[in-house]
């Protein structure tokens, strides 16, 4: 399956904030059929630091991040479903963020780029959505920060949102998780080379992006996976550690592949991404969506810890909304929702399958 | 057996009480079940009755299997799982076959009773002939084909009879609406605390 990836501009997005951001772009990408009526589109929402490429192979011959489960007979079988990925607003693979060009001033935004929200990111989903005329969409799935734009799309677009899938993720961060985003963001403004996020044409801030990514790295894993993938293994050539060795290759790798200023404007929109808008209880806010949802967590992922998503289930239990909720048993983390593909290829496949029943029925 | 879904789910499920269960719930109602398994009844149900079927398991990979047919069910279990919901959120909730298994079965049977409107319990009769033959004869813990685990290995932690449940409901003033007694896949029309392999209630609060 050799994918490309499409970009659609429109004429301008208002943002939570009340700014007007003009013109805006959004790079996607789309794998199977769209039918008749329009009613297999599934919409896939990235994580962190993920793109549009979401299935298939590209021009370079890289595999989109989740092909595992993209594809012919995988969870989301395009020989069903017509999928689409875009990449978030704010972000450097496509989309408008702060390395684009503002058309005001010539110049790229940088750090005048406007602070973003969850909530504008999937505005623009929705834009996107819509000019492909489709009125309802039969699921929008996603992992991490891909499970808060799910999220927020069940309630925000009710109507348009058959079922939902967020997985290893939260309804907001705890501390710990602002924590860890906040060591990575000083990591990078730390840097002599972020200049205020003036770096372009000039060094980008590499060493600090780098250190940030390593910190993203350590989160990603669990004590269990570290161990099993580097013990306390030295490399021979240098006497480094595995695990030093793999997180300082890891960071330098992201270097060559994200903008450093949308690392800071991402991570601080997962931050203040709150379902309940401040309020304790979600029950509320997640009384507003007519959505079926399959909600996945992971036992060793210790970033995004069950007990998260177990507050979602609760909540949708309190008014009886509909719900499967499963733990899956994995060592490997918070990446297990990109790693462990067969028990989730069976759970999506049937969840799948029967929400397209249920959509028939209506 | 009655009705003409009966014997075809006996067939599919193995278990008496499941043909039973299928009969009892009207279409388009919104089901409960404790202890889903694998979600054989709960997807049936789904399918043949368009009924809105929830299920809680325990077992992640029987709950896996559930969720792999489409059912809603998730994680949980059925002593704690009841709270979160409001008041009379089902028109039914099944309990099969677990009653004789739960720690607190009368707490578990009064949630069950705030939040449904009728509440299904199957269990196995601990008064039928075979066991009390099995325990006469032998002077030892009960293995039947009813009960067939050693008392060392054995999920059932309470044994009540037909009678037993007939005197609770009676002292907690439940309504039992209906009741079914079963010997394999045949009703048992007379003796049931003696006769009734299985037997299910349907019951409410008054």
């Amino acid at each position: 399956m050799v994918a490309t990836t499409h970009s659609k501009q429109f004429e301008s997005i208002e943002l939570e904030s009340g700014v007007v951001l003009s013109p805006v772009n959004v790079a996607y990408e789309t794998y199977g059929t769209l039918n008749a009526d329009k009613s297999n589109a599934i919409l896939v929402t990235h994580a962190f630091s993920g793109d549009a490429h979401a299935a298939g192979v590209d021009a370079e011959g890289h595999k989109g991040w989740w092909d595992n489960q993209i594809g012919p007979g995988k969870g989301f079988d395009t020989d069903k479903y017509f999928v689409i990925c875009s990449n978030v607003l704010g972000g450097c693979k496509g989309s408008t963020g702060p390395s684009c060009i503002n058309p005001a001033t010539g110049e790229r935004y940088a750090m005048t780029f406007p602070v973003i929200t969850i909530g504008d990111m999937v505005t623009l989903q929705k834009m996107l959505i819509d000019s492909f005329g489709i009125t309802r969409l039969l699921s929008v799935a996603g992992g991490s920060m891909g499970g808060m734009q799910v999220l927020e799309w069940a309630v925000r677009f009710p109507e348009a949102v058959a079922s939902a899938i967020p997985i290893a993720s939260t309804a907001r961060h705890s501390a710990q998780q602002i924590a860890f985003n906040e060591v990575a963001r000083q990591a990078i403004m730390a840097d002599p080379d972020w200049a205020d996020g003036n770096y372009y044409d000039k060094k980008p801030p590499g060493r600090g992006l780098s250190v940030a990514r390593m910190v993203g790295h350590i989160t990603y894993m669990s004590d269990e996976s570290m161990r099993q993938k580097f013990g306390r293994r030295q490399r021979e050539e240098n006497g480094i550690f595995e695990v030093e060795s793999y997180l300082r290759y890891r960071g330098s790798q992201f270097v060559d592949r994200f903008d450093a200023n949308s690392y800071l404007y991402i991570t601080k929109a997962m931050d203040m991404f709150d379902l309940a808008n401040g309020a304790q209880s979600l029950v509320p806010v997640l009384a507003k969506s007519r959505t079926r949802y399959l909600i996945i967590s992971f036992t060793s992922d210790w970033l995004y810890p069950s007990y998260q998503s177990l507050e979602i289930v609760s909540a949708l239990r309190r008014r009886n909304q509909d719900v499967a909720y499963i733990e899956l048993t994995s060592n490997y983390g918070h990446d297990a929702f990109l790693v462990e593909v067969d028990e989730q290829t069976e759970l999506i496949r049937g969840f799948l399958s029967r929400t397209m029943k249920e959509v028939a029925k209506r | 057996m009655k009705g003409e879904n009966g014997p075809l789910v006996h067939e599919l499920f193995g278990r008496g009480d499941y043909g039973l269960i299928s009969e009892i719930v009207e279409p388009g109602s919104c089901v409960l079940d404790l202890g889903c398994g694998e979600g054989e009844l709960l997807a049936w149900l789904a399918e043949h009755k368009g009924v809105d079927a929830r299920g809680v398991e325990i077992s992640p990979a029987k709950l896996q299997k559930a969720i792999a047919k489409g059912v809603s069910a998730y994680q949980g279990d059925i002593e704690s799982c009841l709270a979160d919901y409001p008041d009379k959120a089902f028109d039914y909730v099944l309990l099969s076959q677990t009653l004789q298994e739960i720690r607190y079965p009368l707490q578990v049977m009064k949630d069950i009773l705030r939040v449904s409107r009728r509440a299904i319990v199957a269990f196995p009769n601990f008064g039928h002939y075979s066991v009390r033959l099995a325990h006469l004869f032998n002077g030892r813990a009960p293995k039947t084909k009813l009960f067939p685990y050693d008392w060392y290995d054995s999920p059932n932690i309470h044994f009540l009879t037909v009678d037993d449940f007939e005197i609770l409901a009676a002292r907690q003033n439940w309504q039992v609406e209906r009741r079914y007694f079963l010997s394999g896949t045949r009703e048992v029309k007379s003796f049931p605390n003696l006769m009734a392999e299985v037997a299910v209630f349907v019951v409410s609060n008054r």
